[in-house]
C-alpha cells in the first residue's frame, strides 16, 4: 500500500502544483472553474488514452514515440504559458483594477483561460498516464488489490491537498500582487517545461548538441526526492542538466520577460503609479 | 506493411547513423533486470534496448543518468544515453522498486 501511495502522490503533486498555480493566476475571472475542470477532465481522458496505447506510442518513430509525444505536449504548454503571460502583461492591470473596484468576478480575463486549460491538460495527461499504467498493473497482478488501491486513493488525496495548499497560499497574497507573483511562477514553469522538452528530444536522439551534463547536484538535492520533484515543477530544477537544457531554460525565461516588457511599454508609455 | 516497416525502418536508421552509438540489451522478467549489471564503454553514446517480458508495464528510470521511460508489457523500449564517465550508474523500475534494480558499469 505504501508503495502505491508514494508513486501516486509523487505524480499527483506535479500536476497538482500546476493546477494550484493556474487557479491562483485566474482568481476572480468568470468561467475559470469550468475551463480548469475541462483541462483536468480532458487530461484524465488523455492519460487513459496514452496509457491504453503505451505500446504503440513507444514503438512509433523507431522507439522514440514516447519521448517525442512528451516533448510535443510540453512545447505546446510552453507556448500557451508564454501567450498567457504576454496577454496578462497587457491586460492584468485592468483586471486588478476591476477586481478591486467591484470586489467580484470579472469577465475581462476570459481569453487566456483557454491557454491555461491547455497547460492543465498537459500536466494532468503526462503525470496521469503513469498513474493509470501503474494502477492497471496492480489490477492485473491482482495481489492484495484492495490495499494497493487504497494506497492509490490516499496518494491522490495527498496530491489534492498540495493543490489546495499552493492555491490558498497564493491567494492569501494581496490582490495587486497576485498576478505579478503568478506571472513569475508561470514563466518559471514554462522555462522548466521547455528544458524538459529538450531532455526528451535528447533522449530520443533528435537533438544531440550540448548533451553532456553540466553538473551533478544529486548529492545535495536529488530529483527523486519530494522537494526535488516540487522544485522541478516549480522552477525547472534538475540535478544533472545538460548544456542545451540550461540554454533553453534561460532563453525561454528571457523571451517571456522581453515580450511582457515590450507589450507593457508599448501600451503604457507612462510608468506605473 | 507493418512487417515491411519493422524490417526496413531499423535498417534505414542503422544506415543513417553508422556506428554512432553502441547497442546493449536488457530484459525485465518477474520485475527483475536480466542482466542486473551491464558493462558499457565510458565516453560513448549508448543505446539501451530494454525488453519488458512481464505482462504489466514498467517505468525504466535512473537518477544517475538521464532516463525515464514507460515500457508496456511485452514491449521493447529504446533508451538513448549520452556519454558517461567511468563509474557505476544505477537504474530501477519505478513500479517495482524493491526488486527491479540494476546498474550500468562504464569502463
Amino acid at each position: 500500500m505504501l508503495g502505491a501511495l508514494i508513486i501516486v502522490f509523487r505524480e499527483v503533486i506535479e500536476a497538482g502544483l500546476v493546477v494550484g498555480i493556474v487557479l491562483a493566476a485566474t482568481r476572480g475571472i468568470v468561467g475559470r472553474g469550468w475551463w480548469v475542470s475541462l483541462g483536468v477532465a480532458s487530461g484524465v481522458l488523455g492519460a487513459s488514452i496514452v496509457a491504453a496505447f503505451a505500446g504503440a506510442i513507444s514503438n512509433a518513430f523507431a522507439g522514440s514515440g514516447q519521448e517525442l509525444l512528451n516533448a510535443s505536449v510540453l512545447i505546446i504548454a510552453v507556448v500557451s504559458l508564454t501567450w498567457h503571460n504576454v496577454w496578462m502583461a497587457e491586460h492584468g492591470r485592468e483586471i486588478v483594477a476591476e477586481l478591486r473596484r467591484v470586489g467580484a468576478d470579472v469577465s475581462a480575463g476570459r481569453r487566456p483561460l483557454t491557454a491555461l486549460a491547455v497547460v492543465v491538460f498537459v500536466a494532468v495527461m503526462r503525470e496521469g498516464s503513469e498513474i493509470v499504467l501503474f494502477l492497471y498493473g496492480i489490477v492485473v497482478s491482482g495481489t492484495s488489490m484492495a490495499s494497493l488501491l487504497l494506497g492509490g486513493v490516499l496518494g491522490l488525496a495527498g496530491g489534492a491537498a498540495v493543490t489546495a495548499l499552493s492555491y490558498f497560499g497564493l491567494i492569501a497574497l494581496p490582490t495587486r500582487y497576485i498576478f505579478s507573483v503568478t506571472s513569475v511562477l508561470l514563466a518559471l514553469l514554462a522555462a522548466g517545461m521547455a528544458a524538459q522538452a529538450i531532455r526528451f528530444l535528447q533522449a530520443a536522439g533528435v537533438v544531440t548538441a550540448l548533451h553532456t551534463r553540466l553538473w551533478d547536484s544529486s548529492w545535495l538535492l536529488p530529483d527523486s526526492s519530494i522537494v526535488g520533484r516540487m522544485l522541478h515543477v516549480l522552477v525547472g530544477y534538475t540535478d544533472k542538466p545538460t548544456g542545451l537544457q540550461l540554454l533553453v531554460y534561460l532563453a525561454t525565461l528571457g523571451t517571456i520577460a522581453v515580450l511582457m516588457w515590450w507589450v507593457r511599454s508599448s501600451r503604457q508609455p507612462k510608468p506605473a503609479h | 506493411m507493418r512487417l515491411l516497416l519493422a524490417l526496413v525502418l531499423p535498417a534505414v536508421m542503422g544506415l543513417a547513423s553508422p556506428g554512432l552509438a553502441e547497442d546493449f540489451s536488457l530484459t525485465i522478467k518477474d520485475h527483475r533486470f536480466e542482466p542486473a549489471e551491464l558493462e558499457v564503454p565510458a565516453g560513448k553514446d549508448l543505446t539501451l534496448n530494454v525488453t519488458n517480458a512481464d505482462a504489466t508495464a514498467e517505468e525504466f528510470e535512473s537518477n544517475d543518468f538521464d532516463a525515464e521511460k514507460v515500457i508496456a508489457g511485452g514491449q521493447t523500449a529504446v533508451i538513448k544515453i549520452g556519454p558517461l564517465d567511468a563509474g557505476r550508474y544505477e537504474f530501477y523500475g519505478e513500479y517495482h522498486e524493491d526488486s527491479a534494480k540494476g546498474a550500468l558499469v562504464a569502463k
